[in-house]
């Protein structure tokens, strides 16, 4: 270890904190994967016997990730990633809904939601016009219900967009009550569950639903996409016969069957894992703000998902935070520009009105130690506190 | 310079003439005691700027950032709430944005 590096009292690979990009692939999904790499390589849509084996794994896979989910089975169509299982809804909802005679029609999203559903709008508005509504939040993160129920109520309203849970920030979006405004006005809700899906469980009132494998525990390249059967959808890309017609190309058996494997296990561990998570999740949101100066938590302190948790410290550059802290042995995420891929802010702190610089999100992985906690905890207000002096050091000079 | 005094105690001093730059006013709102020049510096330099300088103007006046960091256009309100001064307004520029602020306390 250098000689600069702070002392890390955290054993090797447990300051992994940023479950909400990547959840480690479960021990149950990794299980599954290496029975399904021998079982269920075949093409799922041919009749021999090796094709009919891995199309019973995949039925199963279904069968189970609907039964997580609140779904039915032909209600399930796999993707390869959350990203794709969105675009798919987002488009596919839209175009169903849209006419020649009637004009391109009107979408709705929480200012706040997963860039995916921003970016499948934005290409909506720029290819057929769609007119996009994007719905306030309150300084915790929360979409207005009342704004929403307004929105959906407008003309040729053809979808409406709310995540389960802020993927960022951790708050909880009132999906019920947007669900029943969502009725009332016959506008089909997308629910993206990518942040909360196997942390808590699948609100209901969907008519659209999209998730990511990787944030539960699955392996990376697996998204869901459940489309309610009363729900008008048309895909919107060249299709085949995979998947229900919903998603061209051929499944991945073994990694479909990993995800659904992941996904059962953190619901029977769900009940148990919900309240250590809390546990840890309370304990920093109350410590960052006692022991570093000038710094504020974000998102509700109890309608919220378990495992993440969100801070920003002022005077301070996200990047050299985030470096810092992993060269300390933590790794975590952070929505400052200079760390995300554009040079843009996290457009949800922004929404928020809250700070974007010095911004650090904390997500715990199921394995996430009392100890680790503890670590990460001493090793933050020094770092803060030196990156502080540091540019307070190059901004001298600047005002005189 | 190390340890660099952000919160409470620094001295106020007279604002400089030759930092009032004025570029407010033609942007409409009140003049400004003081104007800032953060063109080209991303965030946090900004804000640090105007934590570091806030108490060269008088209670009640009006302190000027000029920024072109798009992440300033959420920074500078977000500290403004929290340290509780009036954010007044922000101004779009030919470049950037001219953002006012009035020391509160």
């Amino acid at each position: 270890m250098a000689a600069t590096a702070p002392t890390a009292t955290v054993p090797a690979g447990s300051g992994y904190l940023d479950a909400a990009s990547a959840e480690p692939l479960h021990p149950s999904g990794r299980e599954a994967l290496l029975t399904a790499l021998h079982d269920g390589w075949a093409d799922p849509a041919r009749l021999h016997r090796e094709g009919r084996r891995a199309r019973l794994l995949l039925d199963q896979a279904r069968e189970s990730v609907a039964a997580e989910l609140g779904a039915r089975p032909d209600e399930v169509s796999f993707t390869s990633s959350g990203t794709q299982a969105v675009h798919l809804a987002v488009l596919g909802a839209v175009q169903a809904r849209q006419s020649a005679a009637r004009g391109p029609g009107h979408l709705v999203a929480s200012a706040v939601e997963h860039s995916a559903v921003l970016n499948a709008a934005d290409w909506l508005h720029r290819v057929s016009g769609t007119a996009v509504t994007l719905i306030g939040v309150d300084r915790e993160g929360r979409a207005d219900t009342a704004e929403f129920a307004a929105a959906v109520g407008r003309d040729r309203t053809l979808l409406a967009c709310l995540q389960s849970a802020n993927h960022e920030v951790g708050t909880v979006q009132p999906v019920a009550a947007t669900a029943a405004e969502c009725e009332r006005a016959r506008v089909p809700l997308l629910v993206d569950a990518g942040a909360s899906a196997g942390r808590l469980p699948i609100p209901a009132g969907w008519a659209l639903l999209a998730a990511s494998a990787r944030k539960w525990g699955g392996p990376a390249g697996v998204g869901v996409l459940a489309v309610r059967r009363a729900t008008r959808w048309r895909e919107p890309f060249p299709a085949d016969d995979r998947e229900g017609r919903r998603v061209p190309g051929f499944p991945n058996v073994p990694e479909i069957l990993a995800a659904a494997a992941s996904l059962s296990a953190m619901g029977r561990e769900r009940a148990a894992l919900d309240g250590a998570l809390r546990a840890l999740v309370a304990r920093i949101r109350a410590a960052v703000p006692e022991r570093v100066p000038d710094a504020v938590v974000y998102g509700d302190p109890a309608d919220r998902l378990p495992h993440i948790v969100t801070f920003s410290c002022l005077y301070v550059d996200g990047e050299a935070l985030v470096t810092e802290l992993d060269r300390a042995g933590f790794s975590v995420s952070s929505g400052s520009a200079c760390v995300a891929d554009t040079r843009q802010p996290s457009h949800v702190l922004a929404a928020m009105g809250a700070l974007t610089h010095g911004n650090v999100r904390v997500s715990l992985p199921r394995s996430a130690s009392e100890n680790a906690v503890t670590a990460f905890l001493a090793a933050l207000p020094p770092i803060v506190a030196r990156i502080r002096q540091t540019v307070a050091a190059d901004t001298a000079g600047v005002t005189p | 310079m190390t340890q660099r005094q952000r919160r409470g105690t620094r001295p106020p001093s007279p604002a400089r003439p030759e930092d009032a730059a004025g570029s407010a006013a033609a942007a409409g709102g009140p003049p400004p005691s003081l104007t800032l020049d953060a063109l080209g510096r991303k965030c946090p330099i900004p804000i640090i700027m105007l934590a570091d300088r806030i108490r060269d103007v008088a209670i009640g006046q009006v302190i000027e950032v000029l920024a072109d960091d798009p992440a300033a256009k959420t920074d500078l309100p977000a500290w403004c709430a929290l340290k509780s001064h009036e954010f007044v307004r922000a101004a779009d520029l030919p470049v950037g944005w001219s953002f006012l602020v009035r020391r509160s306390y």
